[in-house]
Formats: structure tokens, sequence, C-alpha cells
């Protein structure tokens, strides 16, 4: 059992990072950008809503705002920035930029993450399933569509790459 | 505030008597809204997510059990939505894939908001809670369960393991009315169940009264007319008065989403398509 009052261990990216000094109820979303310094995952709406917050939490695509962040000891943690650790940016960023599938880019790192996720577990979506898939990342800019080409594109790009 | 995140059942059940204020977490979709917006601060938190056994399930003869950490995501595909196809309907349903990967049928209880997607499944599937407690294991009907908006006889030192559910064989769906198809609360909901095993058809609505409401006067008028041991028939008229039975006992009220007198039609359209759904 865990008791965790003030002091406890997240596992992010791999990396073991330790919250000190924290408010106990403090959010998973919160702690990574103000107490851990990973400024990826965005916050709009703190209520699950816009998927901007979008974290993997043991393998399943999240939002980090709903999740009470004292909970998550032990568990396995990747943000935005643990799906392209080494600076270069992964296919599915970079296939945004080409697409422009950034504008303001708020929602993107949620968008990247969810989009990431998916592509993990069904290689080759039909359109319909990427909607239902993005159906919650919200985006107030780009009315989705650079986002659904950037995706098609990751996947065409892949699977010529495995052929 | 103290976080504590127990490993077994049985732990849990002790730190809750040890805390009996604390609030039990699972999915925290509904509790952590309030913590981000200030509505609730616990002084002791369990969360309940790494506790293997809330999160399994189980499909036999006798029936089906389902953890009460089980997600969403888990009943929309694979083994629990070929046995039960309308908790399968209804947990697509709910929130964007992100709430549904969180999101538990335990929360869904605990919360018992009269528009929750899983509960007019539950309703219409006859349902059990199984409650834990330093007292062993009290098992409960739904129809006792949920009290009113918000409410359920949960004593404060239980914890909602899983909820069981007798087989059955026929026709079952969800359908759900909201202004857009994906992250909507529901407006007003039917689950529709035949079960010919009981010879037998079962209707919950959801979000049109203080709890899920059963239509009884119409699930005993089509008793009286119908062979429930066999397909049923595919009859306009039938379903009509069917569904004109079936929003009669809906208690709709007007608020924010909706007024009383759209929910009422809603339940009269979707209970006829799920009868007629039914006899295909
Ligand atoms: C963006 C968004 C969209 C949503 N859309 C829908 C929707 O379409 N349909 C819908 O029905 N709901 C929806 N919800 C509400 C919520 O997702 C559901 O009610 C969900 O089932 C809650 O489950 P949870 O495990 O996350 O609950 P939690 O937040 O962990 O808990 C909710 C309540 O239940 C209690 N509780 C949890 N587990 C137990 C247990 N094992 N024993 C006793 N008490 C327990 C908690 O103490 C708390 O009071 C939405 C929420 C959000 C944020
Ligand atoms: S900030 Fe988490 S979903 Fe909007
Ligand atoms: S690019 Fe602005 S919200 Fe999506």
């Amino acid at each position: 059992m865990t008791d965790t009052t003030s002091f406890y261990e997240l596992t992010v990216n791999g990396s073991h990072r330790e919250v000190r000094d924290s408010w106990i109820g403090e959010s998973l979303l919160y702690v990574l950008r103000e107490r851990l310094g990973l400024m990826g995952s965005k916050g709009a709406c703190e209520q699950g809503e816009c998927g901007s917050c979008t974290v993997l939490l043991d393998g399943d695509a999240v939002c980090s705002c709903l999740v009470l962040s004292a909970s998550a000891v032990g568990s396995n943690i990747v943000t935005v920035e643990g799906l392209a650790p080494n600076g270069e940016p992964s296919d599915v960023q970079r296939a945004f930029v080409d697409h422009g599938a950034v504008q303001c880019g708020f929602c993107t790192p949620g968008l990247i993450v969810a989009v990431h996720h998916l592509l993990e577990h069904n290689p080759d979506p039909s359109m319909i399933e990427v909607k239902e898939a993005l159906s919650g990342n919200i985006c107030r800019c780009t009315g989705y569509g650079r986002i659904f080409a950037a995706v098609e594109t990751v996947v065409a790009v892949r699977k010529g790459a495995g052929s | 505030m103290t976080v504590h995140v127990p490993t077994s059942l049985d732990e849990a059940v002790q730190l809750l008597v040890a805390n009996p204020t604390a609030r039990l977490l699972s999915g925290g979709t509904d509790t952590m809204v309030e913590v981000n917006f200030n509505r609730t601060k616990p002084e002791a938190v369990i969360a309940l997510r790494r506790i293997p056994s809330l999160r399994e399930y189980s499909i036999g003869p006798d029936g089906i059990v389902i953890g009460a950490g089980v997600p969403y995501a888990s009943m929309e595909t694979g083994p629990l939505a070929q046995a039960l196809p309308a908790l399968a309907a209804a947990a697509r349903t709910v929130g964007s894939p992100q709430i549904r990967a969180a999101g538990t049928l335990g929360g869904n209880l605990g919360t018992c908001s009269p528009a929750g997607d899983g509960l007019p499944v539950l309703s219409a599937l006859n349902a059990s809670i199984n409650l834990r407690s330093p007292r062993g294991t009290r098992t409960v009907p739904f129809a006792e369960f949920m009290t009113g908006v918000k409410r359920n006889s949960r004593a404060t030192d239980e914890i909602i393991e899983s909820v069981s559910v007798a087989p059955t064989t026929g026709f079952q769906d969800y359908a759900k009315v909201g202004v857009r198809n994906a992250m909507v609360i529901s407006v007003a909901s039917v689950c529709f169940v035949h079960d010919r095993n009981t010879s037998s058809v079962r209707v919950a609505l959801g979000a049109v009264g203080p709890t899920i409401i059963r239509a009884r006067e119409a699930e005993d008028w089509l008793a009286g007319r119908v062979d429930a041991s066999k397909q049923l028939p595919p009859d306009g008229a039938l379903a009509t008065e069917f569904a004109r039975l079936v929003a009669s006992a809906a208690r709709p009220i007007d608020d924010h989403r909706s007024t009383a007198a759209y929910r009422r039609h809603a339940i009269e359209v979707l209970a006829r398509r799920l009868y007629l759904r039914s006899t295909t």
C-alpha cells in the first residue's frame, strides 16, 4: 500500500520524477506542467471536454486533468514529450506540420498523443475510425480536414515502409 | 487531504473504516471535475484503480459479473460487448474515447445521475449491485440501489465491488438522444431488453425522472399481446402503441438541456425504434 501525502514519485516518459511540496489534490495535468516543467500537455477546460491534456496512462489515452496525480504512483505515464524523445519530431508530428494541421497549436499535443495511440492499436483505420478516435480532442482552428489528411499520410507512409 | 492507493479490496475496505469520510476514486471523470473547480475538497481519497479484482469481469453460464473498475472501453468491443450488446451500445455513447478509457460503472453508480448512461442498462437487465464492507458482501437489486437524483442506498462503509447480470437470450439495445454525437450528456435514453429466457421485455428510461424509470405498464401490456419466448412481431401498430405507453411512464422536467415535452417525445421515438429493431 502507498499512503501518499506531500511527497511521491511518478514514472513519466520512463524517468522517476519526485513530486514535492505540492497540494495532494492536484491533477496530473497540473503536476506535469507546474511541478515537473513538462509544458507539452495543455490545459483548456480541466473537465475532460477538450482533450488538449491527453497523455498515456499505462497505455490508455486519458485526460490528465481528470487523473488525481498522487493516485498515478506506480503507473507508466507518457506525455507528448515522451513521443519524440530525441528532439526529432515523430512521423505524426512531422505530418501535422507538413499538412498545416497546426494553427494556434493549442490542441496539437493532445491530438498527437491521441493519433499515436490510435495508430498503435489500429494501424490502418478507416476515416470513421479516425474521427471516432479523435472525437475527444477539440480543435477550434483547423476544421479538422488538415488533421485527418495528416493522419492519412502517416498511415500511408507507415504501410509503405512496412511492405 | 491524504491519498491512499490500496492494491486489494480488503485493504480498501479497511482504509474506508479508518477514514469514514474518504472519497472513493475510480476513473476520476466525475470526481476530478469537482476537485478541479473547488466544488469538493475531500479530507482523504481512496483511489481504487490499482485493485486488480475491481478491473476484472467474468462471463459464465450462471451470469455475468463486471468489476466496478472495468472501464467503458472494455465494454465497447470484445466478450463483454458480445454478451451484453445494450451495455456496449451505452458505453459507446459515453463522453469521448478518453472518458471511456477512464470512466467506470462503479463511478456511474456512485454518482447516480439520472442521465448516467450505464444505469438504464443495469435497470433493464435487472442487474444486482454487489457492495463490500467489513460486514461482508451485500447484494442489492438496481431498483433498490438508486433512490433519487444523485442518491443511492450505498452505506458509507460500503464499496461497490461489481454488478451481476443473469444471462439473457434475445435482442437488447440502448438508444440516446443528445445535441451531438460525441461528448454529450443524455437528454433522454431508452434501454430495451428482450429476454426470451424469461419471456419478457424490459424497458428502462434515462434522464426523464429523478431515478431510472422502468416502463412497467408498457412491459405488462406487451407481455399480454406477444409471445416473448420468440422473436417479437414486426407490427407497426403494436410498436406505436407500445411506444406511447413507454413514453407515458416518463416523468421529464424542463432544464438547461431540454424540455419535458421534447424528452417525452424522444422517449416515444426511441422506444418505437428499438421495438422495431428487435424484430429484424
Ligand atoms: C467530459 C465528460 C463527459 C462525460 N460524458 C458522460 C456520458 O456521456 N454519459 C455518462 O453516463 N457519464 C458521462 N460523464 C460522467 C462520468 O464519466 C461517468 O459518470 C463515469 O461513469 C464515472 O466513472 P468514474 O470511474 O470516472 O467515477 P469517479 O469520478 O471515480 O467516481 C464518481 C463517484 O462514484 C464514487 N465511486 C467510484 N467508484 C466507486 C466504488 N467502487 N464504490 C463506491 N463508490 C464509488 C466516487 O466516490 C464518486 O462519488 C462524463 C464526464 C466527463 C468529464
Ligand atoms: S484540459 Fe483536460 S480535457 Fe480539457
Ligand atoms: S490549431 Fe488551434 S485549436 Fe487546433
